[in-house]
């Protein structure tokens, strides 16, 4: 893989730093995940399928999937709002405001997973008011696209802000002295850079939302079939010690992650052409 | 397609008003509401949940608030939770000063596939991080036997705790240090060793006081997440109380128990510690100067 000579260099310690770099990330990251892939050929291809095929575990990739996604729009839609309103406005508070964003990446997951279950349940603050409208949060699907948006929430913020800082106004302003209007100029001038870091955000934030854990059992309710994710699947069937089981899915779900690591890089790099640099 | 906006408003207004009715921003009722909505938005999602933790773990009083933080199974867990982040800061850390001048200061092939492979653990389900270390470790794992005939234990133990918690916490520091270090390049490394330094004094004369507030910065976003660090934890730990449970194991456990105001007095101690990284963060952002810095992911 990494290995062939460096350029003549008067810098000393390649040999040893690179040692330290390939052996501590293979004990720790790459001989454990080959582990996984190998136990998982390890079930043979009909428990592989009939894993798969089982009602539970379909159930379990609809509602993680499903979840998720819709998690990552409603991030998409209120992230480009808040990157927006933070870098083009001024109002008492904003810095306040920006430093707070990262609050889902600072906070650990169950402690995120207790509160919002707290502020959600039926006698929680925000809970009853729902609840007085017909409305059950905590404990149904709607519950777990709450914890997601949670902790998806600074990705989308954090992917916009920097191009919409980049973006050079005079473009702008140029549109507006030819005489477009201010929709014609967000739409066609503004908008079109955005979009490859409001994809990637997006994806970010799904590629986040899918192996979440901590934050959504507590408030999900976890019925099999219905408010199930599927690292929770995973979890119940390491728990029962079906390590058959628990393996074919993780797989599955590696398999999804990497799919997304591959199109986050494609996305970051069509970001950084269109930002031309 | 085109209204002349100015138009419509010469007539009436001094031709030294026109260039502010240029489109150049939303109207006023538009930007208001858009300020609305972000802090409303934000408002539910993120100061809700923290004012709950407060008000839930303060909920029973001041007292029963002390008494379920010095709690011995509490105090255990406090004590686990420093251990690991004691173990796991400096041993990830060091890879990342170590990768990152593997990375930055030579030129070799595979460099891209490798910093990819370091990031790695961000886009695995922290389940699946800890899982790994099941199979390899546990009773019915690779090398469970023969750790098993050994005595030795590291699945539901602290070592696996520790190894759990490296795997998911292991880019911090590198992922801060690699894309600075590539920017400033080698000549200053370079200088100094003609000068006759050897490799040890450029690195810490040299190239780490150029890099110590993006260190400082990965150290602590490492330390936040090796304190709060809950999936991959939740499935090695084997949740024994007062041995191998952390304190976001530990808030679980109370709060499955029903002892809600004492699952929040744990949690809330877990709050002060994000917001305490929070704070620091804007701090560090400030004295890089790299202010705004946006490009951080996790």
């Amino acid at each position: 893989m990494a290995i062939a000579l460096p350029q003549r260099t008067v810098i000393p310690g390649f040999g040893l730093t690179l040692g330290i770099t390939l052996s501590y990330l293979g004990l720790i990251v790459i001989i454990p995940l080959c582990v996984l892939f190998y136990k998982a050929t390890d079930a043979g291809w009909v428990k592989f399928f009939a894993e798969l095929t089982s009602p539970r575990t379909l159930a379990a990739f609809r509602v993680s999937f499903g979840i998720a996604f819709l998690a990552a729009f409603i991030n998409a839609i209120f992230g480009f709002i808040v990157a927006w309103v933070l870098v083009r406005y001024q109002f008492p508070g904003r810095r306040f405001v920006d430093s707070l964003i990262d609050l889902p990446f600072a906070l650990p997951t169950a402690v995120a997973g207790i509160a919002l279950t707290s502020l959600y349940s039926v006698h929680g603050w925000l809970g009853a008011p729902l609840a007085a409208a017909g409305i059950k949060a905590a404990f149904t699907p709607l519950g777990i696209l709450i914890a997601l948006v949670f902790v998806g929430l600074p990705f989308v913020v954090r992917t916009v802000e920097p191009v919409l800082l980049d973006f050079d106004r005079e473009l702008e302003e140029s549109a507006a002295m030819l005489g477009a209007s201010r929709a014609n100029i967000l739409w066609r001038v503004v908008f079109p850079p955005i979009l490859p870091a409001l994809m990637t955000g997006f994806t970010l934030a799904f590629a986040r939302a899918i192996g979440e854990y901590g934050s959504v059992i507590f408030i999900a309710g976890n019925m099999p079939g219905y408010s199930e994710i599927v690292p929770l699947l995973i979890v119940i069937k390491l728990e029962q010690f079906d390590y058959a089981g628990a393996t074919v899915i993780a797989t599955l779900m590696l398999v999804a992650s990497f799919v997304l690591l591959f199109a986050i890089n494609l996305l970051q790099a069509w970001t950084r052409r269109r930002q031309g640099g | 397609m085109v209204d002349l906006v100015a138009s419509d408003y010469v007539v009436e207004r001094p031709a030294r008003r026109q260039r502010r009715l240029l489109p150049l921003t939303e109207s006023f009722p538009v930007r208001v509401t858009l300020i609305v909505i972000a802090l409303l938005f934000l408002a539910v999602f993120l100061i809700l949940p923290l004012v709950v933790v407060f008000s839930e773990a303060l909920r029973l009083g001041l007292r029963a608030y002390g008494a379920a933080l010095i709690e011995p199974h509490a105090l255990a867990a406090i004590r686990l939770t420093l251990l690991t982040a004691l173990i796991v800061v400096p041993l990830n850390a060091a890879f990342g000063i170590a990768a990152a001048w593997a990375i930055t200061k030579f030129d070799f092939r595979g460099k891209n596939l490798l910093i990819t492979l370091i990031d790695l653990p961000f886009s695995v389900s922290p389940v699946i991080g800890g899982m790994v270390f099941v199979l390899l470790f546990g009773l019915q794992g690779v090398f469970g036997p023969w750790l098993a005939a050994h005595g030795i234990k590291i699945v539901f133990a602290i070592p696996g705790i520790v190894i759990a918690t490296l795997f998911v916490t292991l880019p911090f520091v590198a992922r801060e240090l690699i894309p600075l270090m590539q920017k400033q390049g080698t000549q200053q490394e370079e200088a100094a060793l003609m000068l006759g330094a050897n490799g040890w004094q450029t690195l810490r004369r040299v190239t780490l006081p150029n890099v110590k507030w993006s260190l400082l910065y990965g150290i602590l976003l490492c330390n936040g997440r090796a304190i709060g660090e809950f999936g991959a934890v939740a499935v090695v730990s084997g949740h024994i109380i007062g041995l191998t449970n952390t304190m976001p194991l530990q808030v679980e456990v109370l709060y499955n128990d029903y002892a809600f105001a004492a699952a929040f007095a744990v949690a809330s101690l877990l709050t002060l510690m994000a917001l305490a990284t929070l704070g620091l963060k804007t701090w560090l952002e400030w004295r890089a100067g790299t202010l705004p810095a946006r490009t951080r992911l996790h």
